[in-house]
């Protein structure tokens, strides 16, 4: 009973994840992200982690429309691209923090 | 084994040091010198032009034409350079701008120099390029009032336009999406040009008075202005919340879950500021003295204001000190020759064709075909985006 549980909540916490779908990591700090470009495929996602000392506020308005809110420093999100193309990410507190995600 | 007070006890000490420690950087940057400083400053060699939007000069000039072409509004009688006047280093001279049928509009006219780097564009930033920007106020009611559906129909009936984006744009033309890419392409080109301030850094030790020199040092020091006019272009791009009285919570409207952001502007440049009175985007600081003492008293103490704001108890002599700095910021620029725009069809065929010119009349009629996606002061914001 216990290893079903155990099993069930692994696959829980998987299940938002398709098989093959991979996350890459960019962090904030120093208002600015850690890689200036991103290349992932369809179905991945990207985790937005704030190392710095100042809120951030990470969206993208053309083309793939999210905005992840403020994150305090510490905090992360992530988002899933799920659909091809190139877009521009951005902070929205610090139009100077950029970020080109190229989804194949 | 250290009892877990002890160890609870000794973070929470180290935390408040931190604290107050914090409170104590949060003053104005030292450490650098002045010639450290003046590295900051050093203009760009070129200006940036993006990838699918490159400089040409044709695309250039066309641009020119439109900019200062009134037909590009409703009424036929308001060009982007009604506001943006070159005479008024690309401002109007009010505290507000003033539109369609003379409607005092909500902030101030902001200067087009040096956009080209410009990170964002509006007082709160709503649009991420020129190429968006150059539409907005083209379509809005209260602005130049264009019918966004007729404007295309009203370039096309004058023969020079015709060619002039065939030129530019062979293949597609008069298109909404070419008048802004053409006049997007003009306003890079508005650069301020070489100043006192800068033949100062470039090694000119006669450039600039001695009073001037202690402003800069000032900038950079006790008054703090360097914490949000940083860099050669005297902006960090970002927005701020200084303190002012008025209702307007910029950037707040467009991020309402960010507490930092309500009722903060975009920093704009000090670039030929001496040229752009009045100040801030509600136009009431009336000349740079205003300006100096508004940040020494540091405005209005709410939840958002910056961090970076604080009373900066100056002295009268370093008042002085600083708006004689920003006095070198000047440049001398090159006057800007306003263009012969294209004549209508002087044709026969012309003579009876004819379009009427699009809708406005001098009423405020609400553009019928753009899409208005937001904004309390009507500009146009794609839904589609």
């Amino acid at each position: 009973m216990k290893m079903r549980i155990v099993f069930a909540a692994v696959a829980l916490a998987f299940g938002t994840v398709s098989a093959n779908a991979a996350e890459v990591v960019v962090d904030q700090s120093a208002k600015k992200f850690d890689k200036k470009k991103v290349s992932i495929k369809v179905g991945d996602s990207i985790k937005f982690t704030n190392s710095d000392s100042i809120t951030h506020n990470v969206y993208s308005r053309k083309g793939m429309k999210f905005d992840l809110g403020a994150q305090k420093p510490g905090a992360s999100a992530s988002q899933v691209f799920d659909k091809a193309g190139k877009f521009k990410v951005r902070c929205a507190i610090h139009p100077r923090m950029k970020l080109d995600v190229e989804v194949n | 084994m250290v009892p877990l007070k002890r160890i609870f006890g000794f973070s929470l000490s180290m935390v408040m040091a931190t604290a107050v420690l914090g409170q104590a950087t949060a003053g104005p940057v030292t450490g650098k010198s002045r010639a450290e400083w003046k590295k900051e400053y050093v203009r760009p060699a070129e200006t940036p032009f993006p990838e699918d939007n490159p400089y040409s000069k044709p695309k250039a000039e066309l641009g020119h034409k439109l900019f200062f072409d009134p037909r590009l509004s409703g009424n036929n009688y308001i060009s982007c350079g009604t506001c943006h006047n070159p005479s008024f280093a690309w401002g109007d001279g009010l505290p507000k701008g003033i539109g369609n049928a003379m409607t005092v509009l909500g902030r101030r006219t902001p200067t087009i120099l040096n956009l080209a780097w410009a990170d964002s564009l509006m007082w709160d930033g709503r649009f991420d390029t020129l190429e968006e920007q150059a539409l907005g106020p083209m379509a809005a009611a209260v602005e130049m009032n264009q019918q966004m559906d007729q404007v295309v129909g009203e370039l096309q009936e004058v023969p020079e336009y015709r060619a002039l984006f065939n030129i530019s744009f062979p293949g597609s033309g008069i298109t909404i999406e070419n008048i802004a890419k053409a006049i997007a392409t003009y306003e890079r080109t508005v650069v301020s040009g070489v100043a006192p301030f800068d033949r100062w850094i470039a090694g000119d030790e006669d450039a600039i008075s001695v009073s001037a020199k202690r402003g800069f040092d000032l900038f950079n020091g006790k008054a703090n202005c360097v914490a949000c006019h940083s860099g050669w272009n005297f902006t960090d791009g970002s927005f701020h919340d200084i303190g002012l009285g008025d209702k307007d919570i910029g950037r707040g409207k467009e991020l309402p879950g960010v507490k930092m952001m309500q009722h903060a502007f975009k920093t704009p440049t000090l670039r030929n500021v001496v040229e752009r009175a009045p100040y801030m985007h509600d136009g009431t600081l009336k000349n740079l003295y205003s300006v100096v003492r508004h940040y020494n008293d540091a405005g209005v103490s709410r939840p958002s204001r910056s961090q970076k704001i604080f009373p900066l108890k100056l002295t009268d002599a370093e008042m002085d000190d600083l708006v004689s700095f920003m006095k070198t910021l000047s440049s001398d620029d090159t006057h800007v020759v306003l263009p012969r725009l294209p004549a209508v069809d002087q044709s026969l065929a012309g003579s009876i064709k004819g379009v009427a010119p699009a809708a406005g009349g001098g009423q405020a009629v609400p553009s019928k075909s753009a899409k208005t996606c937001g904004g309390g002061f009507m500009h146009w914001v794609s839904c589609n985006q």
